[in-house]
This record gives C-alpha cells, sequence and structure tokens, in this order.
C-alpha cells in the first residue's frame, strides 16, 4: 500500500526517523518460502507512535525484528531497504549490514531498542536487575562503574519503580511481571535510543498493570522524544497510544493512515472487520438478544473454600497456608450466563474447577439441581454420583489445542462421552456425531480428520460439540475464547450464544476479559485474591461498578476510540499497587 | 447460525476427502518425520538386516560354527578376488618355522571358487525343514575359506560372527522387553498414582541404580550353577540383565505419566465420563506409545553391551553357546592380539549394532512428537 502511504503523511523529510522501502523476509527458499513480510513499505516519524496491528501469523512481529535483523533462522531478510536517519541525516540502509557486523550492533540497544513480550525470559535469572542495567549502560556509553549504577538508579526512578535504591539489587524473581517489564523498559532506555521497538509488552499482564506500562510508555516517549514502534494484536490497546496505524495480515501491509483514519474512515474490510469484533465487545449480546435467565435456581455455591496447605521450605521456614478461594458463595439460574472476571491469581479459574471437581474444595458446598430435580452436593459426591453430574456439567477449556487428544479423530473425540455413557452406539453414535459437529458448524463429513487438520477456532468448536454431546445444562466455559483471535473471540461468542438459544443451556463463563463478559454474561462476578469482591447485573458493574478495585479493573480496560485516551484518566487500586510491588527495605 | 458462522464453516477445506494430510493418524506423521532423518531410517534397514542375519544364520554361515580343523588354527583372512564374474578366495598352505615351530600361512595361486547357495553341512531352516543349502560357499563341498580368519580351533570366524549374532541380538530385544514390562507397570504406578507409591518406588529406582552393575551382575552371573545347559543360563542372563535394565525406563515413563496427567486432554476425558483404566488405555498410553519405543529402541543397545561385558568376563554365556561377548573373550591376551587381530572382528559388530540403533532410537525419539520443531 505504496500509495496511501504517500498519500496520508506529507511531512519533510527530516521529521522521518526510519523508513521502510520494500522489505521483504521470507522463512526458507523457493516456492515453499513462507513469506512472513512481503513486501512492505512504511515510514516512522520522530516523536510519534506507529502500532502494528494483526492477528497471530500476521508477520507484525517478524516486520520489527527485521528492523534490528535479529530474525530467527531460517528466516531471511530477501529484499528491500530499512533507512535510518537517526545517525546519519541521508540514510543509512540497515537492512544491507551484515548481521553480526560492529555497525548493527552499535545500532542495537543503542539508537534502536527493543522491548518483548515475556519479560522473564528476557531478563537474566541470575544476575541483579541493577547489573543488567549497568551492562547495557556500560557496554554502549563511556561510564564508570559508580557513574552507571546513578544513572541506573534514575532509570528505574523514571520507570516508577517503588524506592529504586534498594530494588536496584532485587533479583528478577522478586519483581512480580509488571515490574519486570518496567524494568525492561529502563533497561531499553538506557541508552536514550531514538526507536523503541515494543513487541508485544503487555500481553503478557494483568489488564491494569497493562494501563500502568501503556501509561508509561506514553509518558516516557514524550519526555525522551523517541519513536515507538508498538507491535500488538490489541484494537484496544492501539486506540489507546497509537499516532499511527499499519495494518497486517498475512505477511502484507492492508492499510496504512493515522490512528482517526483507521478508526474512523478505515477502507480495507480487515481493518473494518477488526474494529467491529473490539466495538462489538463493548456492547451487550444479552441485552440485544433478550436474556432467558430464569428465577429457578440451577447452583448454589455455599462458601466455598480452597487452602493449599502450609509447607515447610528446605531451611525449615513454614510458608503460611495459600487461600486460593477464601469462602465464596454465588448462584447460577437456569437460562443464565454468569461471568466470573478477575486477574490472574485472583482464584477464577480455580472456582471453575471446584465447582466441576476436577479440583476438591477444602470446605463448602457446592449444590447442584439435577434434571430430576434431586440435588446433589459436587463438593462430597462420590465417583458415581459425580459421573452423573458430569453429565449434565460440562466444560469448554483455554487451550483448543491442548484440550484435543491429538491421537484420536475428532469423531471419535466427540463421541467419546456418548461412547462411554453408553447412550449411542455404532451408526446411531455416527449419526449423532455427525449432527454435534454440524450444530457447532463443522462439516460432518471432517470427522475421520485429525485434530492438526484445524485451525484454533475450529478446534475450539469441535471443543464445544465435545461438551454439548449429552444434552448438559450447564457448561463452564474457562477462559474459552481467551486463546483465539479477536475477529475468531466474538464468533464463538456468537455460537454459544446461538447454542443457547437452541438447547436450554446456562453457562459459567470464566475470563479476564471484560469485554468478553460485558457481550456474554447476564451477572457478573469480580474476583480478587480469592474472594468475590462484588456481583451483580453485568451492565451494572461494566459501567457503575461500586468497589474500588472493580472500579480500577474497570478503567483499565482500553477502549476503541483514539480521541478518548481512557487509560490517561484510569482510577488506580492502591491496595493493588502495594500488593504487586516486591517487599523493599527491611526484610 | 450467524452468517459468520457459516463463512467459517466454508474455511474447513473439504477438497481432500480421502488420504492427505488431514486423515493421518500420529503414527503415519510420525513415519513421515522418521523418514525425513536420513541416518535414522538408514540405521534402521541396518538393524532390520542384522535382525536377519540373526534369524536365517544357519542359512548365512558357509560352515558349522564348530567344525574344527587342526591345519587351519588362526588362519588370517582371506581377501575375495572375481574372475570375472566367479568370485574366489586365494589358497593358504600352512608351514612351520623351523626353528620356533611357529605356524605361517603363505598365499598360494591356487584358487576356492565360491558360489550361491552351495552345499554345505545339513542343518533344521528355521528349526521346521532339513537342508544343507547354504547362501553361499566353496563351489567344491568339503573346501574351506575363511573371510574373516578362523580361531583357536580353526574354525570360521564369519559363521561364528553370523551365530554370534543371535545370541547377542536376541539377548538384547528379550532384555529390553522384560524391561520395559516392570518399566511400565511400575513406572506407571508410580507416575499415575503418585504419593507415597511414588515416593517407594522411585526410592527402590534410586537404590538399584546407586549400586555398581559390574559387580552386581558379577555377584547374580556367578551365583548360576555352572552345571546348567546353555539355554538356562542364557534365560538368567537376560533376566539379570533386565532386572537393572528396567529403572531407567520406570522413570522416563514415570515422567510422561506425570506429564500427562496435568494434559488438559485427560482431564477433558475424565470428565467426558471414562473410567481410570479407560483413561490410561485409550488416552494416555497410545499418547506416550511412541515415546515409550524410542526409549526402548535406546535401550536395546545398553543390554548387548551388559550382554557382551558379562560374557566377555566369562560370567555370562559359556562356551559353547556363541555370543558376540563370548567371542571377544578368545581376544583378551596381548599375544593373540598381535597374532591374530582379526578375532576382534566380533567387537566391530558390536559396535556397528550398537551405533546403528542408537541413531534409529535417537531419529525415532525426533519424530514422535510431529508437533515439535
Amino acid at each position: 500500500m505504496v500509495d496511501t502511504v504517500n498519500t496520508s503523511i506529507q511531512t519533510p523529510s527530516s521529521d522521518i526517523i526510519l523508513d521502510v522501502r520494500n522489505l521483504k523476509t521470507y522463512f526458507g527458499t523457493g516456492d515453499k518460502a513462507v513469506k512472513a513480510v512481503d513486501d512492505i513499505s512504511f515510514k516512522m516519524m520522530r516523536g510519534k507512535t506507529l502500532c502494528i496491528v494483526g492477528e497471530s501469523g500476521s508477520g507484525k512481529s517478524v516486520t520489527a525484528r527485521s528492523i534490528l535483523q535479529i530474525v530467527d533462522p531460517p528466516g531471511k531478510i530477501m529484499g528491500g531497504d530499512v533507512l535510518y536517519y537517526g545517525k546519519d541525516p541521508k540514510g543509512q540502509n540497515l537492512a544491507q549490514l551484515h548481521e553480526r557486523s560492529k555497525e548493527i550492533r552499535s545500532i542495537r540497544g543503542h539508537e534502536i531498542s527493543m522491548i518483548f513480550q515475556e519479560p522473564m525470559t528476557s531478563l537474566s535469572p541470575i544476575h541483579t536487575i541493577g547489573n543488567q542495567i549497568m551492562e547495557t549502560i556500560l557496554l554502549h556509553q563511556n561510564v564508570d562503574k559508580a557513574e552507571a549504577r546513578a544513572r541506573a538508579i534514575e532509570l528505574l526512578r523514571r520507570v516508577e519503580i517503588p524506592n529504586p535504591g534498594v530494588a536496584i539489587d532485587k533479583y528478577t524473581f522478586e519483581y512480580s511481571g509488571g515490574m519486570r517489564q518496567r524494568a525492561m523498559i529502563a533497561m531499553s532506555l538506557a541508552c536514550n535510543p531514538k526507536i523503541l521497538i515494543a513487541d508485544e509488552p503487555t500481553t503478557a499482564l494483568d489488564v491494569t498493570t497493562q494501563a500502568e506500562i501503556l501509561a508509561l510508555i506514553k509518558e516516557l516517549q514524550t519526555s525522551y522524544g523517541m519513536a515507538v514502534l508498538f507491535i500488538t494484536h490489541d484494537m484496544g490497546v492501539v486506540a489507546e497510544i497509537a499516532d499511527e496505524i499499519g495494518v497486517m495480515q498475512n505477511g502484507k501491509m492492508l492499510e496504512f493512515g493515522s490512528a482517526e483514519q483507521i478508526f474512523y474512515e478505515a477502507k480495507n474490510p480487515y481493518t473494518l472487520q477488526l474494529i467491529d469484533s473490539v466495538r462489538k465487545l463493548e456492547t451487550s449480546a444479552r441485552a440485544a438478544r433478550g436474556s432467558r435467565a430464569t428465577d429457578k435456581k440451577l447452583m448454589e455455591i455455599r462458601g466455598v473454600s480452597k487452602i493449599y496447605p502450609a509447607r515447610s521450605t528446605f531451611m525449615g521456614k513454614a510458608n503460611p497456608p495459600f487461600k486460593a478461594l477464601d469462602n465464596v458463595s454465588l448462584d447460577v439460574f437456569e437460562g443464565e450466563n454468569l461471568g466470573i472476571v478477575g486477574e490472574s491469581g485472583s482464584g477464577k479459574t480455580t472456582l471453575g474447577n471446584c465447582v466441576i471437581r476436577v479440583l476438591s474444595c477444602s470446605g463448602g458446598e457446592v449444590l447442584f439441581r439435577m434434571a430430576d430435580g434431586r440435588i446433589t452436593d459436587l463438593a462430597k459426591a462420590k465417583t458415581g454420583e459425580l459421573r452423573q453430574v458430569h453429565r449434565e456439567i460440562r466444560m469448554v477449556f483455554q487451550d483448543p489445542f491442548a484440550s484435543l487428544n491429538p491421537r484420536m479423530t475428532i469423531g471419535q473425540i466427540v463421541g467419546e462421552p456418548l461412547l462411554v455413557a453408553g447412550t449411542h452406539t455404532g451408526e446411531a453414535l455416527r449419526k449423532r456425531t455427525e449432527e454435534l459437529l454440524e450444530t457447532v458448524g463443522i462439516p460432518g463429513a471432517a470427522m475421520e480428520r485429525y485434530p492438526h487438520a484445524f485451525s484454533g477456532g475450529q478446534r475450539q468448536r469441535i471443543g464445544i460439540a465435545r461438551a454439548l454431546a449429552l444434552n448438559p445444562r450447564l457448561i463452564i466455559a474457562d477462559e474459552a475464547t481467551s486463546a483465539l483471535d479477536v475477529t475468531l473471540r466474538s464468533q464463538v461468542l456468537d455460537l454459544l450464544l446461538d447454542l443457547q438459544d437452541k438447547l436450554s443451556l446456562s453457562f459459567i463463563l470464566v475470563s479476564h476479559d471484560i469485554g468478553v463478559i460485558r457481550y456474554f454474561c447476564d451477572r457478573v462476578a469480580v474476583m480478587y485474591k480469592g474472594q468475590v469482591v462484588e456481583h451483580g447485573p453485568a451492565m451494572k458493574i461494566c459501567s457503575a461498578p461500586d468497589h474500588p478495585y472493580t472500579k480500577a479493573l474497570i478503567s483499565a480496560v482500553p477502549g476503541t476510540h483514539p480521541r478518548d485516551k481512557r487509560i490517561v484518566n484510569r482510577h488506580r487500586y492502591d491496595a493493588e499497587a502495594q500488593a504487586s510491588g516486591i517487599k523493599l527495605g527491611g526484610n | 447460525m450467524s452468517e459468520e458462522n457459516k463463512q467459517e464453516t466454508a474455511q474447513v477445506n473439504m477438497a481432500n476427502l480421502r488420504g492427505g494430510i488431514e486423515y493421518a493418524s500420529q503414527w503415519q506423521l510420525m513415519w513421515a518425520r522418521f523418514r525425513k532423518h536420513r541416518v535414522a531410517y538408514a540405521s534402521m534397514v541396518l538393524v532390520a538386516l542384522l535382525y536377519v542375519v540373526a534369524i536365517f544364520a544357519e542359512f548365512l554361515s558357509p560352515f558349522s560354527p564348530e567344525d574344527p580343523s587342526s591345519r587351519t588354527v588362526y588362519q588370517p583372512p582371506q581377501v575375495l578376488h572375481f574372475d570375472g564374474f566367479k568370485p574366489y578366495v586365494n589358497k593358504f598352505t600352512l608351514t612351520r618355522d623351523p626353528v620356533t615351530l611357529a605356524p605361517t600361512y603363505v598365499k598360494t595361486d591356487e584358487k576356492t571358487y565360491l558360489e550361491f547357495f552351495a552345499k554345505g553341512y545339513e542343518y533344521k531352516m528355521l528349526g521346521i525343514w532339513e537342508t544343507n543349502l547354504h547362501l553361499f560357499g566353496p563351489k567344491e563341498q568339503g573346501e574351506k575359506m575363511f573371510l574373516f580368519g578362523s580361531d583357536k580351533l580353526g574354525r570360521d570366524m564369519l559363521s561364528r560372527v553370523i551365530f554370534g549374532a543371535r545370541f547377542t541380538l536376541s539377548m538384547g530385544l528379550i532384555g529390553v522387553i522384560l524391561s520395559t514390562v516392570l518399566g511400565i507397570a511400575l513406572g506407571g504406578v508410580s507416575g499415575y498414582y503418585g504419593g507415597k507409591i511414588d515416593w517407594a518406588i522411585q526410592r527402590l529406582v534410586e537404590f538399584i541404580l546407586s549400586l555398581p552393575t559390574i559387580p552386581i551382575w558379577l555377584a547374580l552371573a556367578s551365583a548360576l550353577p555352572r552345571n546348567w545347559p546353555p539355554h538356562l543360563v542364557y534365560i538368567s542372563v537376560t533376566v539379570i540383565i533386565s532386572l537393572i535394565g528396567w529403572t531407567h525406563l520406570a522413570r522416563v515413563i514415570r515422567g510422561k505419566f506425570l506429564a500427562m496427567r496435568g494434559e488438559v486432554f485427560v482431564i477433558a476425558a475424565k470428565l467426558d465420563g471414562c473410567s481410570e483404566a479407560r483413561v490410561i488405555f485409550r488416552h494416555m498410553l497410545p499418547s506416550m506409545a511412541s515415546h515409550v519405543i524410542a526409549a526402548v529402541t535406546l535401550a536395546i543397545p545398553s543390554m548387548i553391551l551388559a550382554e557382551t561385558t558379562l560374557s566377555f568376563l566369562g560370567l555370562g554365556l559359556q562356551p559353547p553357546a556363541i555370543s558376540w561377548g563370548v567371542l571377544l573373550k578368545d581376544a583378551q591376551k596381548i599375544s593373540v592380539i598381535s597374532n591374530a587381530p582379526w578375532l576382534f572382528l566380533p567387537g566391530v559388530m558390536v559396535v556397528i549394532s550398537v551405533l546403528a540403533m542408537n541413531f534409529f532410537g535417537d531419529g525415532l525419539r525426533d519424530a514422535a512428537d510431529p508437533y515439535s520443531h
């Protein structure tokens, strides 16, 4: 889309810091080559943020890595120019430097630095954070150790790490996920880079932490005057921070323009689809479709706790017992969609697993009203009884790749519960399996295929078909959409809602994603550190929450309108900030 | 169903209705991957050939391994020549040094012609029908030739190496089967149930692994009565070797079970209502089978080496049984090594077969997980 670039950006060339022209990066050679980056051109402006957005496999990360020539083998830059105007006003072509040459090494980390998705793996576990930052400073700048240390402390202070003088001597494992990412940013800022490349830096983080990091990057960008190349799959994040946006799919740049242009005047159908699928999750499908919730109780969760007992460590010191669930009580009504939302470690997945007895509860009752009217306490049910209940309560798992046995055909996988329950055999089993697959939109003729023949979204459908096999009454969906690309996410949610209209189903949806919860659920329970801090109707919780934690959570969710700048005006929850910080000072 | 759902339905490519990668089972994927590994593939062919040799030892050996001759003691190997298409070897004559009486062999111009499907000693093919046909041998019945030389009793080393393959290779296989049964049973119980059983079995494994193997083998083997017939010794030695060999397999299998117990598809199977036995045999074991086979293949070489070691030290199989270890026992003395280095040929065979099995096992292990990169 070279013409788009030329028409949309009418700025003098002195403002351009990086000019990528017809970049091609292929994996492999010949006809079989995978064209990860296929003829891409874009320009980056000084002091501006360029977001490259795309789904998995679109080539966005490879584009970023090609700039610094750190593409994993067998990937190779096959053509094109990467002109860098930071040092030489006439431009330096990074694509033509040898990947191990002195020139490119003086650019990497010094002129252009990069932060990655996984802060755990990019930081060394055996050196202190301070040593790692100081190494970068000593490597590229001519200063002595004391000076480097002073600068490192200053950098940690700049990235808002509390008590930097003490924190500098801590090891990686003593930092939380968000603080690690801050430390990574501090390290990348060590040499005052002119460009910061951020490759999905917030994807592994909770939404409140993500908001903190995004705000930090934004603030640092203005004070340092850096250009930022931000790679993400999340349109919400894009809306918060982008000045310019490039949309990628299958190695091609489909559309390039300013944030306003892309969000309000996008022309490419794929861009529109991306934006729509995010905007869709800002509405409630339950309100649009009409809720089918009744006031008949289906399940009553009473005072459930899950406590991992204290374990003495090697030196004889005892760790305190860990309360993963602390006296949780909730009701599920027939035909209702209950959402359980929380950040990692809040106990939401543990609750889902305790309810279906994948994990046993340490205390409390899970009363389930069976189809025949009997009430069973799942927390204490025996194996035989549990097997009966498991016909009525089913589960859809998060990871569509791990949840299907790779050694069985999808027909065998979907038919397994029917076969084991003995309800269908032979031809009847085949018919019912085919029918189930058709229900979730997989052609029945594909039932002889193995799971590897299907994409992530299709596999999740197969998982749903398996859950439906025994005509369940309650389905627990544990992060069922979080492993999927955003365009597939709403499709799978719509499928579940369609099924609910046809079959009399209730759902418990466990998710960290407020958008998914808002779209899908009637009622929401917000969990924080093993406790339900607030529960109520989804619309109320998502628009006017009462509890301060919920307020912080909701306000940290990125919006879809570039003008909103929600994150700058977000709510901050102090208890959270304290809890995620490391213990500093006296031990 | 909404618009989008229909769109995605259409995306399932139904072009390949039969065959093709979509219908390939795990075994087919594994095979496709294994075949790309050239060295492993060649090794597999070699291993198969070795076992064929072991099975058809009588047919492939030109002479009886127990056919002594005082006139051919320590005769050096003869080189195969071709007269047109007719293969022949030059005859050697035995002369003695008049002073030291040391035997020396002198190459002559006389030729022993060879032919395929020659007649030789009588044997039962596969233990069923009697025949005297051999793959190759001297044209004139009663003539001799020694492609691998001869031993201290003038017996043909080639025939002896071929017969040795039968004992050594079969012992590797049977030992591994015994170890696998023990390993799967104990490792599986250990990994699936965990807890105290796991603790007990793992301590047992550690105890056995901490024992110095060779002294233990020696102690056990020397406890065997000297007057036992060869086949009983053979079985006992196999059992002794596998009593120690199962520990590594048990660890591999326990590890796999532990990893698999937490796999989401196993939890899903439990929620599907599968009984414990079905979870193990229908869902867990098939997923491990390829890894187990690879581990087993890699265990055979250590069995072969164990047998060779024991027999070499004189505590495994005893003559008249023939194994590569028994044959190597003749090559213990320095005088033998200097005068008749061809007695080391069984050792070369051990190296070749162990290497081939290691490559084969490595290839299998790499192929076992089609989703790894």
